[in-house]
């Protein structure tokens, strides 16, 4: 039983050093959320289909840097937001915004969704309009009960 | 044969699409700074660390902004196009050097040469980042009155040089 213990409390050291090490970040903890939430919403220009809280790039980390200042200077998420966006323009934005430029992008998908369910009902109602309407006749339907006696004839 | 015809028209606008798309540079982000006033700064230069330089110096001229790097190979790629520019003497070249350590850049210029009238130290990478670089080398022309007016992203070439700088330089030359 004491074994165990020893070796428990051995194998909790290193996460007794690791949370010493990460101390810096957790200074402010509030600060550090923001940044988080902030980053996540941003896209890093050098590697482009990485968020900021992702990349590694040194752009990345000089932009979190940014963030964190102005997160210090008390500035909103707005106004963070926006001295990004007048430096790297819209594209800095993992949502980009609805403008002239983008209205092809947020409708689009609703307009393609919008052709294809008016194809498919018309599609549809074509084909009714010309499957032939089949009329069995008496003739028919003894042929039929013949066939089916036969095969059920057979071995 | 009449009903292929709406497939196909879809699948031509689709081709269309994608062949504009496979034409365009994701890497070029438009610039939202072009048409605005160059950001002002104040940064020590790189061969008399003891001076500053300011855009505001050059109030009155044409003149090309260029983020570098030693560190940077398309820099090294644009480095002969900026050399006959500089050769030329028909737009001044200040440098920005970007990220970069003292020594290094130095060392960089004298090896390959120096194109700039002057060069600045962004080692931190602000200016940088007010200028909305993202990746070096990004040539800026800035007009007389200090505003960008044209932002080149990536090396300078001999075909942007001549069909793009030149005649706006000469252009705004002429303001």
């Amino acid at each position: 039983m004491m074994r165990i213990w020893v070796l428990m409390f051995v194998m909790a050291i290193p996460g007794l050093v690791a949370a010493q090490e990460a101390r810096p970040l957790a200074e402010n903890p509030q600060a550090e959320a923001r940044l988080r939430a902030l980053a996540v919403e941003l896209r890093c220009l050098v590697c482009q289909n990485q968020t900021l809280a992702d990349s590694n790039a040194p752009l990345a980390e000089d932009l979190r840097r940014e963030v964190r200042e102005m997160i210090a200077k008390n500035m909103s998420d707005q106004e963070i937001i926006d001295f990004l966006v007048e430096r790297y323009g819209d594209f800095v934005l993992y949502r980009p915004p609805l403008r002239a430029t983008t209205t092809l992008l947020w409708i689009g998908p609703f307009l393609l969704l919008a052709i294809a369910g008016t194809a498919l009902v018309l599609a549809v109602r074509r084909r009714q309009n010309t499957l032939p309407e089949v009329i069995v006749s008496e003739a028919d339907h003894q042929r039929v009960e013949q066939l089916l006696s036969d095969g059920a004839k057979r071995p | 044969m009449k009903r292929f015809l709406l497939p196909l028209a879809i699948f031509v606008v689709m081709v269309g699409f994608l062949a504009v798309g496979l034409t365009l540079n994701p890497r070029e982000v438009p610039s939202p700074l072009v048409g605005k006033a160059a950001p002002d700064f104040s940064l020590p230069q790189l061969h008399e660390s003891d001076k500053v330089f300011s855009p505001k110096e050059l109030a009155g001229k044409v003149w090309l902004l260029n983020f570098w790097a030693s560190w940077c190979n398309g820099c090294k790629e644009e480095h002969p196009v900026l050399m006959q520019i500089a050769k030329s003497g028909e737009v001044p070249i200040y440098g920005a050097d970007y990220k970069d350590t003292r020594e290094e850049a130095l060392t960089w210029l004298r090896r390959w040469g120096n194109p700039y009238q002057l060069v600045a130290v962004d080692e931190a990478g602000r200016v940088g980042i007010n200028y909305g670089v993202y990746g070096v080398p990004e040539t800026y022309v800035i007009d007389k009155a200090g505003k960008i007016r044209y932002k080149q992203i990536g090396p300078v070439d001999q075909d942007v040089l001549e069909k793009k700088i030149l005649p706006l330089v000469r252009e705004l030359q002429n303001q």
